[in-house]
């Protein structure tokens, strides 16, 4: 419970990480709410050598709208997008999955692109932003490039960020007066999802994204396709699971996750009118 | 009019919740300044032979030591927790060659810095050569693999009564099932630490250790013992505890350890565990595998039952290998139940040892029996709560000896149940069930309902000690042996002795939890403090008056006996003439002007008492994914007449969310080769106030006849009843599915597949 030793910087701007980033390559490990690197640094399962503390850089913490598409600064917390009037107005769907992230201490100090960032298949965050087809821009000393939330997660807690790369923004269409539905099943109300399903649609079509059934969050695409050839919810549904991997662990046992997601799929597209 | 059953806020609390307690690790005293700090190096192998290299460790830069089995080869070893467990099982101060669970301390590093430890950890080289883990106590009690070998037996202890001969003969119906009452950890908010420093030479050398205890002057002893000194030479010191739960009664090998190293270094010591070796190293509790079978007649009525339990007690036996007698002694609950047979056996694995865990014991009885009679209830389909009716001990039966040998001081079983039954509004519930199975909602609900009695303060009539010092300024200084940590004694005692002095609360203070400040005391655990160490206080106050009488009377050169105290006026006076009062700051300081006037006490009890009660709790199981969410928790705990409601509500809410937490979400597993896959407070599902609803605590008071207060202990009973009724609860939300068993904790898996495998059942 006690990191290993580390040296810490502090970046309060996009332009300090980038300078600190290019300075300690890939000896450096960025924090930004400390919520996913703190407790791994603390059973020593993350040991940089230099930790570079961007949570103050405000020039990346804001939500804007840019005409029909959303921009989420990379620092931006939990809880302010959970109660951002731009993000509720146009994907309620990020908003509400941002309230559900942990408890209000972790909703204070995280922030959406750290959970993007860390890539964990059970997060709330990407879970959302999948289902609402966001990219998110990536700026480097190479220069800056969108890449598509289907394309980001390689694997476990994998993404294409190189060491010198920053998240810093996400970009989500407008979703604005779309149906939308979020199902997350946990132990206990600050666990990360045993299973989470988000929906989203879109103009005549429904995505469909499923958080801890794979080593990255995933389309349900046998379900998409379901649903785009007419299928009902519950007909769809029961093909939430084809084609997942889900792991097994002490909160839930693969078939039970196969089940799991196949109900709560059911029950997101009910409640996203489908 | 008397304090005594009045809201009184908790004295204790304006700190706790602003500047905070003073816990081991906060402990700034300056004779800890340049303190070395303890990092133990822990085993990462459930079973194996270990050598240990510490050579490249204790070479670095600022470290002072690094100690292992070899260099304590003088010490005998620590001695067993317990009298009666077998030395064979007693465990080393380090790994003696042999790690026999994960997390067993196999070095001691000393740093000078504390976050330095850690580091210097990763350095010791440990070689491991696996042996074959014993990690199910089934697989244990087969003796195929010896975890001592010089022991012969893995069996710890064992225990019986009844006779097994024709038990069950002449019963309508006879039902059995296997039931894990599974392991869990005890969790407290503050870990283990200890801090500690030796003062003078030689003979004269005088320990001072404080560390994170439920008993200071236990733990003295044991400290005293382990390194053969008198206990003089032991000055022991419990600060702030930030919550036990059995756990940590006395000290473990870590905190002995602690006294070692710095006699060694010449250091003072200090050692704060971190969270994952809590987890790992602290203990845990229950890990009972159970049989239960239970007999009668088709009309409802018990007439045999037998227990069999299978004690996982860990690697080391401790307080978790003796607490199947606690089982064995409360096997029959509330029930009277013509015959009855109780079967136990301890055995060692390789797992984190087991040690006593609120309830310690009792709880495992009344889960067994509670999850027997609904059993029985669904198989002659009768009402669990008419089942009960038809078989609890009668009201007028008390005082009564039970067919295991429990000597039950007073209760009204019946009463209990009715009550929690009528508060609860059962009949309404059972209607809302119907409508909701006949409607075909996925949304079922579930009743669940327990009775329970259990022992505390026992198995033997207990003792405990009280000074009262009326200081020459009138304030009066209560010393206590108990061992508060949470559980408010600065306040109920302040009100046993203001009831008693006539002095206002504000002028007492209680001092307890140190071994020089207060001559002897048995600590706090089994729910025993209010009964022993409140009826103490009690004692002493009434000795106390009589004292000062005597003392007022030189005053007033009048007799003793003409003596009166007018408690509203804080004073004494002669009978008859109320005008010439003498304040207690008087007739103390007439006693001694410079200590005042103190009187010893040590209380005995008649026996140990038995508190009991009824839960009802009401939970939504949702039939496609088999969450099950607590929607109400109604129970009536009747442990005599209370002292301070708040202080009892507050012991109650904390229990019955400990219970229900047993029941719904925790459970420490390990892997079948030993890994513990529960280390922190993510993997461990310890729930927090969004899992738990609102409790309805409904009063009743029936007093014992074993102390002058008619109290009984607490401090246990909620995690008692709440367990077995929410069990109860979450069985019967899908009992018309066929599922007549949900083993702990009933995770929405668990409840899935029971409805899944009554459904393949039915086809
Ligand atoms: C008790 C608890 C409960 C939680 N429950 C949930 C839950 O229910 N659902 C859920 O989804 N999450 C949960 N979390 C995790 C939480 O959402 C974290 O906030 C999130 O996973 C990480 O965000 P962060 O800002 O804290 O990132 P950090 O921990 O600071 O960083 C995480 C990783 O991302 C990298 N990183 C951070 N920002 C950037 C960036 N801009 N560019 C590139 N790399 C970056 C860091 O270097 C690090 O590797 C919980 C956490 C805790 C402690």
């Amino acid at each position: 419970m006690i990191p290993a030793p580390f040296d810490y910087v502090r970046a309060d701007s996009y332009d300090a990480a980038a300078a600190a980033l290019g300075e300690h390559g890939d000896e450096a490990k960025l924090l930004a709410g400390g919520q996913s690197l703190l407790p791994l640094m603390k059973l020593r399962l993350a040991t940089p050598a230099v930790v570079v503390d961007v949570s103050r850089a405000r020039d990346l913490a804001y939500v804007r709208d840019d005409g029909g598409v959303l921009a989420i600064g990379a620092l931006t917390r939990h809880c302010d997008v959970a109660r951002s009037a731009d993000v509720t107005a146009h994907a309620p769907l990020l908003a509400h999955a941002a309230g559900s992230v942990g408890d209000p201490q972790v909703r204070h100090r995280g922030t959406v692109g750290g959970s993007v960032a860390h890539a964990d298949p059970s997060a709330d965050i990407p879970t959302a932003l999948l289902a609402l087809g966001a990219s998110y821009v990536v700026r480097g000393p190479g220069g800056t490039r969108e890449v598509s939330a289907a394309d980001f997660s390689t694997g476990f807690l994998e993404t294409v960020l190189a060491p010198d790369e920053l998240l810093v923004e996400i970009r989500v269409p407008s979703a604005r007066g779309e149906a939308w539905g979020y199902e997350k099943f946990t132990r206990r109300a600050i666990d990360w999802a045993t299973v989470a399903v988000a929906v989203q649609k879109r103009g005549g079509e429904t995505s469909v994204a499923l958080a801890n059934m794979g080593s990255t969050v995933l389309r349900a695409a046998a379900t998409e396709a379901a649903l785009a050839s007419g299928a009902g919810a519950a007909d769809a549904a029961a093909h939430a699971d084809e084609g997942t991997e889900p792991a097994a662990d002490v909160t839930a046992s693969a078939e039970f996750r196969r089940h799991l997601a196949r109900v709560l799929t059911k029950r997101a597209l009910v409640a996203a009118g489908r | 009019m008397s304090i005594l059953g009045t809201r009184v806020m908790r004295v204790e609390d304006p700190k706790f919740l602003t500047t905070g307690g003073v816990y081991v690790d906060d402990l700034r005293d300056p004779r800890l300044d340049g303190a070395g700090h303890v990092t133990y190096v822990r085993s990462v192998m459930a079973h194996a032979r270990v050598t240990v290299d510490g050579s490249a460790a204790a070479a670095l830069d600022g470290v002072l030591a690094v100690v292992t089995r070899a260099d304590l080869a003088d010490l005998a070893p620590p001695p067993v927790p317990l009298g009666f467990i077998p030395p064979a099982l007693g465990r080393p101060w380090l790994a003696d060659g042999v790690v026999r669970y994960v997390g067993e301390p196999i070095a001691a590093i000393v740093t000078e810095s504390r976050y330095a430890g850690e580091d210097v950890a990763e350095l010791v080289s440990v070689d491991y050569e696996p042996l074959t883990a014993v990690v199910d106590p089934r697989v244990s009690a087969t003796d195929e693999t010896l975890l001592f070998p010089d022991h012969g037996s893995n069996t710890a202890l064992a225990f019986e009564a009844g006779s097994l001969d024709g038990l069950f003969d002449g019963c309508d119906v006879v039902v059995t099932q296997q039931i894990t009452n599974q392991r869990v950890a005890p969790v407290p908010l503050e870990v283990r630490g200890t801090a500690c420093v030796w003062e003078g030479d030689g003979d004269d050398a005088r320990l001072t250790l404080w560390a994170s205890t439920q008993s200071p002057h236990g733990a003295r002893d044991q400290i005293a013992t382990a390194l053969s000194l008198d206990p003089d030479r032991v000055h022991f010191i419990a600060p702030d505890v930030g919550g036990g739960f059995g756990a940590k009664f006395g000290v473990s090998v870590e905190d002995l350890l602690l006294a070692v190293l710095s006699r060694r270094l010449g250091r003072p010591m200090r050692w704060t565990e971190t969270r994952t070796e809590n987890m790992l190293g602290m203990g845990h509790g229950r890990a009972q595998l159970q049989t239960v079978t239970i007999g009668g007649s088709r009309d409802g009525r018990i007439t045999a039952y037998s227990l069999d339990v299978l004690q996982d007690s860990g690697a080391y036996p401790h307080f978790g290998a003796v607490l199947p007698f606690m089982t064995q002694l409360m096997a029959t609950g509330t029930y009277d139940i013509e015959r009855i047979a109780v079967r136990t056996k301890s055995v060692v694995t390789n797992t984190a040892p087991v040690v006593a865990y609120r309830g310690a014991g009792r709880p495992e009885a009344t889960a067994a029996i509670e999850r027997a009679v609904d059993m029985f209830a669904a198989e002659i389909g009768l009402d669990p709560v008419e089942v009960r009716r038809r078989n609890l001990f009668a009201k007028e039966a008390f005082p009564l000896t039970t067919q295991v040998g429990a000597a039950y001081d007073s209760g009204d079983y019946a009463g209990a149940l009715d009550k929690v039954v009528a508060a609860a509004k059962y009949d309404e519930l059972r209607a809302e069930q119907q409508r909701r199975r006949d409607s075909g909602d996925t949304k079922l609900l579930g009743i669940g309902v327990s009775s329970y009695v259990e022992i505390t303060a026992g198995p033997e009539a207990g003792t405990e000690f009280a000074r009262i010092n009326v200081k020459p300024d009138g304030s009066v200084v209560v010393y206590t042996g108990t061992s508060p940590h949470g559980q408010g004694h600065a306040t109920s005692f302040a009100m046993l002795a203001a009831d008693e002095l006539g002095v206002p609360i504000e002028r007492i203070t209680v001092v307890h939890g140190d071994t020089d400040l207060v001559a002897r005391g048995g600590g706090t655990g089994g729910s025993r403090s209010l009964q022993l160490g409140g009826a103490a206080v009690h004692q002493g106050a009434l000795e106390t008056v009589d004292r000062a009488r005597e003392l007022a009377g030189d005053l007033f050169e009048a007799a003793a006996g003409d003596v009166v105290l007018d408690k509203a006026r804080g004073g004494f006076h002669v009978a008859g003439s109320p005008d010439d009062v003498r304040g207690w700051a008087e007739v103390a300081a007439s006693a001694d002007a410079e200590h005042g006037l103190i009187v010893d006490t040590d209380f005995t009890a008649q026996g140990a008492t038995f508190p009991f009660g009824a839960h009802v709790a009401v939970v939504e199981v949702d039939a496609e994914t088999g969450k099950v969410t607590l929607l109400s928790m109604t129970t009536v705990d009747d442990a005599g007449p209370v002292i301070n409601p708040v202080v009892v509500e507050g012991q109650r809410h904390g229990g019955i969310a400990q219970g229900v937490a047993q029941a719904l979400f925790e459970e420490v597993r390990y892997d079948e080769d030993g890994n513990p896959q529960s280390t922190n407070l993510a993997d461990y599902a310890f729930p927090s106030a969004a899992e738990l609803p609102d409790f309805t605590l409904v009063d009743m008071a029936t007093p014992s006849p074993l102390n002058p207060l008619g109290v009984k202990g607490i401090g246990e009973a909620g995690t008692i009843g709440a367990t077995p009724a929410v069990q109860n609860a979450v069985v019967d939300a899908v009992a018309h599915l066929g599922v007549r068993h949900v083993e702990m904790p009933t995770t929405a898996e668990r409840v899935w597949r029971a409805i899944q495998d009554a459904r393949e059942g039915a086809k």
